[in-house]
């Protein structure tokens, strides 16, 4: 266990304390809250695990390095926050494969695109955010954000060289 | 009286059984996928059952604990309380505190959907929403650090400060644009807010 997992169990473990001391229906009433919420998302992110699980297991770092470090340019941008949006990859693997794209050739442009589509747009937590956040919130939130992730590139790109 | 309980029943259960449809019928579809691919390619396979597992222990510790900070928020904090703070008249006051929010790492990203629903719900802006979620996507301190390792300072203060600028204007487009009228929550949720 991390220390981010320590720390979410301690605040839930504080918060419920003192929710049960202070008033016990209203605790109960939230733990149903919480029960039924967790039970509608469980199938979805059980689903999603595999999905990942798939994607980490079936691409490797070095193909994603490879393709985004051999083509320059805005073709480059281009494949790089496609595959930033479309992947899921954890950050501890994320950075160190960003630098060898940076080593194998990569544009800043690029580098920079793939981190944030990675980061902000998730296509497969899409089917997720519709669930909870409804199509129009989650598609407005991906499509710019994908489009936003662009722009910092081009930013990024400008002021570093 | 009995008749029109027994029918809101089965109401009940048939917009249950509908909405379940396609999230089961996905992870009955994927599960044997999964498992015929680890058992076809045993090399990268293995690999993947791995990083499945990893994922499925950490998701078995931390899902729980959101779930009840969400119920907890949703029971305890006030409207009133929300609205002030994260709602249409909090201002720059809101843009920062859902910032603040959004970087207390807490996992990865499809975590913070239930969270971001119960705020919304309870009055926060749709502006202040997409940044709080921009922020919990992007800006983590240990991702930071790990980010200054590998690319260097110049890389990560420029990616950091760009991204503030856009995420706070992205945030405005979306909020006025796609929800000129309100920001309705998709009925399943609202469901399940009610208990």
């Amino acid at each position: 266990m991390d220390l981010t997992t320590e720390v979410i169990l301690a605040l839930t473990g504080v918060l419920l304390l003192l929710s049960v001391v202070k008033d016990r229906r209203k605790t109960a009433a939230a733990l149903r809250v919480a029960y039924k919420g967790f039970l509608r998302l469980l199938p979805s992110i059980l689903a999603i695990i595999l999905v990942v699980g798939l994607i980490i297991g079936f691409v490797p770092p070095r193909w994603i390095a490879r393709v985004i470090g051999q083509n320059s340019g805005a073709l480059g941008v281009a494949i790089a926050s496609l595959l930033g949006a479309v992947l899921f990859i954890p950050v501890i693997i994320a950075f160190p494969l960003a630098r060898s794209m940076l080593d194998m050739g990569a544009g800043i442009m690029a580098t920079a695109a793939f981190i944030t589509t990675l980061t902000m747009v998730g296509f497969v937590f899409l089917p997720l955010e519709i669930k909870e956040l409804g199509k129009r919130f989650a598609i407005a939130r991906n499509a710019l954000s994908f489009a936003a992730a662009i722009a910092i590139a081009v930013v990024i790109g400008v002021i570093i060289r | 009286m009995s008749g029109n309980g027994n029918a809101e029943a089965d109401g009940n259960k048939r917009s249950l059984r509908k909405r379940m449809r396609w999230d089961y019928a996905a992870l009955f579809l994927l599960a044997p996928v999964f498992v015929a691919v680890v058992i076809a390619f045993p090399d990268k396979g293995g690999q993947a059952r791995h990083v499945a597992w990893e994922y499925f222990k950490e998701m078995a510790i931390i899902l729980p604990a959101v779930f009840i900070i969400m119920g907890l928020v949703s029971v305890w904090v006030e409207r009133e309380f929300i609205v002030r703070f994260l709602g249409e008249g909090s201002g720059v006051k809101g843009v920062i505190l859902s910032f603040i929010l959004g970087s207390i790492p807490m996992g990865p990203l499809y975590v913070a959907f239930p969270l971001a629903a119960v705020l919304l719900k309870k009055g926060a802006k749709v502006a202040n929403i997409i940044i709080f979620l921009s922020a919990w996507a992007c800006i983590k301190l240990p991702a930071e650090l790990m980010e200054f390792q590998f690319l260097g300072w110049k890389f990560t203060l420029v990616r950091y400060l760009t991204t503030l600028v856009v995420v706070v204007a992205l945030s405005e487009v979306i909020g006025r644009v796609f929800f000129k009228h309100g920001y309705e929550a998709p009925d399943e949720a609202i469901e399940a807010a009610d208990g």
